[in-house]
């Protein structure tokens, strides 16, 4: 049997297993593209889910469709409050396709609902194509079974065999189903060596091994279960290749609870002759790892770094907050707020034709079609903070056109709502000559004032750059960096000149800019490319550019394309 | 005592390790006026769990039973609701969860639309903050919530008042409760100026050591298997804990705080470099919190050592080269201070 059609095997079982006790596998996560081999998965969801109910979800429903809320049509006709029932409100199972594209807010709500325990499970169809667009983290930790289909051929796809009446006797065994101590043991150290940090991990393994050994036809758990357990639902999460036993057995053993390791001993010793040990279950989450964990592992970091993640200062397009604007015709739900005034406005001329129509003459008269909804618009200001090298290598001429690129981009500013600052760092220790602001007249005279000379002190450059980025983040602003450099770091973050320590403390601080997600770019002005300075730059995660010749015009429109906010 | 729940979450005491998280969890439950807590993170290591517990560790309340924000006493039910039912009932300490991207409105509550339409009525629908007084705010991933939602959360956790003034209405009501913040700072960070209002920080990981990782996950499974047989089983240590709490209500008001001891308090926040003031009090107030606990009269140095990283470690001036983090920060400076 070829790896297509094992996995594919893994599907059907995945399926059944999770067609007997869905709330406490907590939902799948299957990641296809649409195409006929999804359609085969649903197909057979559709079959081991019957009698259960089967709801639809979209990544952007709101909340009075999840939690249920006012029915306003029905009303206002009928002159008291009518509520419609919320998605979450009943035990379904949830099918949601295009869930990478699911929003914070909505994962956080799903995986409280989830965890609420009131019977709802999750079937998340993740149709990402790259390997950054995937489900939220917050919901992916939730769902017990992940399923990667992406390289599926329809060949190796038959139907999947489910058969009802045998799913409904497994369904009947499954509360007597016992796991014995040590599967307990060798689960949690199989979900410890391959690098998982979340203790749900296992849980929901040994819920998958009970219902695959209800499937079975057994009332007690055994290897072939816990391998299946291992290998849909423990190793797809691995964040590490499995390490040797000796690393995982030096923890030192826990105080409090001195009896627990011998009881484990003591139960694998009586079962030693019909379970292998534990290195099987290592072996089989081995053999199924992605080739590529590594370049997963560093896909999902990334994602988790990106600027959209944050919280904080991220580019905001609200209908709560900034500056108002007309209010438009809409539904009330849970997102924008209603118009009070221009409602009423809306309402006001039909009221006599309403009055004679209903014979109700002592009330206001509000139809679905008045209501009006508050809009916001509000755009989140950039600040470009220039972090210019003004040292006796570089200094004089190019200060001369990063002054003017500055007063270029400010002269703008006040259309694109850009914020500049300026620090320069020379001598022992870098300045913030110019803190984010759009005032032309401040920053001339600031610049004016800009002195040259001295060391390279590249590492200070980069923290008071990071120091000032974090501030104009933390007040809403979109903040990069943008520096300027001939490149050669002679003077360290103590201020003592020492090349290699400085070498050291700049690529230290790149890093430490990069983790934080700040948008930056590399602009080299030295005569000849420097290859240290490119290093910087991919330690920065940013575009190098080396501009030789540049004037200020071709700066600011370098600086324009490359972060690219406009 | 009336017959053992046989229904409730997790007990509080049968968590496994996390004795940081569950330590400023107690001090908080014993002086509210510590301010809230903030859990950072990985996932599934059981902060929600331990919050949902403590809940339940916790003697009920008793409160109105129609009023929406918990009033103990008829008179404190504000003017603006109509309660209905004014017998006197005995109800489990609210926790109330604050989900991601929930809308000012139903945070602070907003004009009750439904009456505003269909009855022409200016009625005040509460909001979360209502429900959540007198007991907890649970908030996950606090540091994706929107700032502004944040700024107005620690305003009120602060003052214990929320004051509602839109669209016509001007309400006030009673908003106490400990605020509960957790998340991944992988995933985004909250500002300094935000992180320095939560009263304890503590960092949770998910344990290292293989026979804890069975043991949460065998206590766990024998939970979701027989919830009432586990609950039963830890029915004892969860109501000596609760005893040990409300002993130390009683007991805080009697714990003495030496000079000494402000004095230490003055030197490990100046050799931290914590801005502001708030640090010292906090320190002081969990130190005490934690005297109330062990049953002493007297705030010791041993206290503060025990406190002093919950207390100060999100109130550092943050060092982006820093690896190590800021407990051992802590841990350093507060075994030089207090040697």
């Amino acid at each position: 049997m070829t790896d297509s059609q094992e996995r594919w095997q893994r599907v059907n079982l995945a399926l059944a297993c999770f067609a007997l006790d869905p709330a406490a596998l907590g939902g799948i996560w299957l990641r296809a593209r649409v195409g006929p081999v999804r359609d085969r998965v649903q197909k057979g969801v559709e079959i081991a889910l019957q009698g259960q109910i089967l709801r639809r979800l979209h990544p952007g429903i709101g909340d009075d469709a999840l939690f249920g809320g006012i029915d306003l049509a029905a009303t206002l006709a009928q002159g008291h409050v009518v509520r419609t029932r919320g998605i979450l409100d009943e035990n379904a199972v949830l099918l949601m396709p295009m869930a990478e594209r699911v929003k914070a807010a909505l994962a956080a709500r799903l995986a409280g609902a989830l965890d609420a325990g009131k019977g709802l499970a999750l079937i998340a169809y993740d149709e990402g194509a790259e390997p950054e667009e995937r489900l939220p983290q917050a919901l992916a930790d939730r769902l017990a079974i992940h399923l990667d289909l992406a390289d599926q051929g329809l060949s190796d796809a038959p139907e999947l065999a489910l058969d009802q009446s045998a799913l409904a006797a497994a369904r009947l065994l499954l509360p007597h189903v016992t796991v014995p101590d040590h599967a307990i043991c060798d689960v949690a150290t199989v979900a410890a060596r391959l690098g998982i940090r979340s203790l749900r991990a296992p849980l929901q393994a040994l819920a998958l091994a009970r219902a695959s050994a209800a499937l079975m036809g057994e009332t007690c758990v055994d290897h072939a279960d816990l391998t299946l357990a291992v290998e849909l639902v423990l190793a797809p999460r691995a964040t590490q290749l499995p390490q040797e036993e000796q690393e995982a057995q030096e923890a030192p053993p826990d105080p409090p609870h001195p009896e627990e390791p011998e009881k484990a001993h003591e139960a694998q010793d009586q079962d030693q002759i019909d379970l292998p040990p534990l290195e099987m279950l290592i072996e089989a989450a081995k053999a199924i790892l992605p080739p590529d964990l590594l370049a997963r592992l560093q896909a999902g970091r990334a994602a988790r770094q990106a600027p959209a993640a944050n919280g904080s200062g991220a580019v905001k397009k609200g209908n709560r907050r900034g500056r108002p604007l007309p209010a438009r015709p809409g539904r009330i739900g849970s997102e924008a707020r209603v118009d009070l005034v221009a409602t009423l406005r809306a309402a006001a001329p039909w009221q006599p034709m309403r009055r004679k129509a209903t014979g109700k003459t002592d009330q206001l008269h509000i139809r679905m079609s008045d209501i009006r909804l508050r809009q916001f618009a509000e755009t989140s200001d950039r600040a470009i903070i220039f972090v210019v090298d003004a040292s006796g290598s570089a200094a004089l001429a190019r200060l001369g056109e990063a002054k003017g690129a500055i007063e270029l981009l400010l002269g703008e500013a006040y259309a694109r709502r850009d914020h500049v600052a300026l620090i320069a760092f020379r001598g022992d220790g870098a300045d913030v000559l110019l803190p984010p602001t759009r005032s032309l007249v401040q920053t001339k005279r600031r610049l004016v004032q800009l002195a040259g000379g001295g060391g390279t002190p590249l590492a200070a450059g980069l923290k008071a750059g990071l120091e000032l980025a974090l501030t104009a983040q933390g007040k809403g602003m979109t903040a990069s960096v943008a520096i300027l450099t001939d490149g050669r770091a002679n003077v360290d973050l103590a201020g003592i000149a020492n090349r290699t320590q400085a070498a050291a403390d700049a690529t230290a601080m790149a890093r430490a800019i990069r983790a934080r997600a700040i948008p930056a770019l590399v602009i080299d002005t030295g005569i000849r490319p420097t290859q240290a300075l490119a290093s910087i730059a991919s330690d920065l995660g940013a575009p190098y550019l080396a501009l030789p010749r540049a004037d200020a015009r071709s700066l600011s429109a370098a600086v324009d394309a490359s972060l690219n906010l406009a | 005592m009336k017959d053992v729940t046989l229904t409730g979450p997790f007990p509080f005491s049968a968590i496994v390790g996390q004795e940081d998280m569950k330590l400023a969890m107690i001090l908080t439950a014993i002086d509210p006026g510590i301010g809230g807590v903030l859990v950072f993170g990985d996932r599934g290591t059981g902060k929600s769990t331990a919050v949902r517990g403590l809940a339940a560790l916790l003697p009920p309340i008793h409160a109105v039973a129609g009023c929406p924000v918990n009033s103990a006493h008829l008179g404190e039910i504000p003017d603006w609701a109509q309660v209905n039912d004014t017998a006197i009932i005995e109800k489990p300490t609210p926790v109330i969860d604050l989900p991601l991207g929930a809308t000012e409105d139903r945070v602070v509550g907003a004009l009750d639309i439904e009456k505003a339409l269909t009855r022409g009525e200016k009625a005040f629908e509460p909001g979360l903050l209502a429900r959540a007084n007198r007991g907890y705010l649970y908030i996950d991933e606090v540091n994706l919530l929107e700032d502004h939602l944040v700024d107005l959360l620690l305003d009120v956790a602060q003052s214990g008042r929320n004051v509602v003034e839109r669209e016509g209405l001007s309400i006030r009501h009673a908003a106490h409760f400990v605020l509960v913040g957790s998340g991944n700072p992988e995933e985004g960070e909250l500002r300094p100026q935000l992180l320095d209002r939560f009263g304890l920080s503590v960092d949770v990981t998910s344990p290292k050591d293989i026979d804890t990782r069975i043991e949460v996950i065998r206590r766990r499974d024998s939970y979701d298997r027989d919830p009432g047989g586990f609950l039963t089983e830890w029915r004892p240590a969860d109501l000596a804990l609760r005893a040990q709490v409300v002993a130390a209500r009683d007991h805080l008001g009697q714990v003495a705080a030496g000079e000494p001891i402000l004095r230490d308090c003055a030197a490990l926040c100046l050799a931290l470099g914590a801005d502001g003031l708030r640090g010292e009090l906090t320190l002081l107030r969990a130190a005490r919190a934690l005297a109330a606990f062990d049953q002493d009269l007297t705030v010791t140095r041993d206290h503060l050592r025990r406190v002093a990283a919950s207390a100060l470690r999100h109130r550092l001036r943050r060092d982006p080269l820093d690896e190590a983090g800021s407990t051992t920060r802590v841990t350093r400076i507060v075994e030089e201070v207090l040697a």
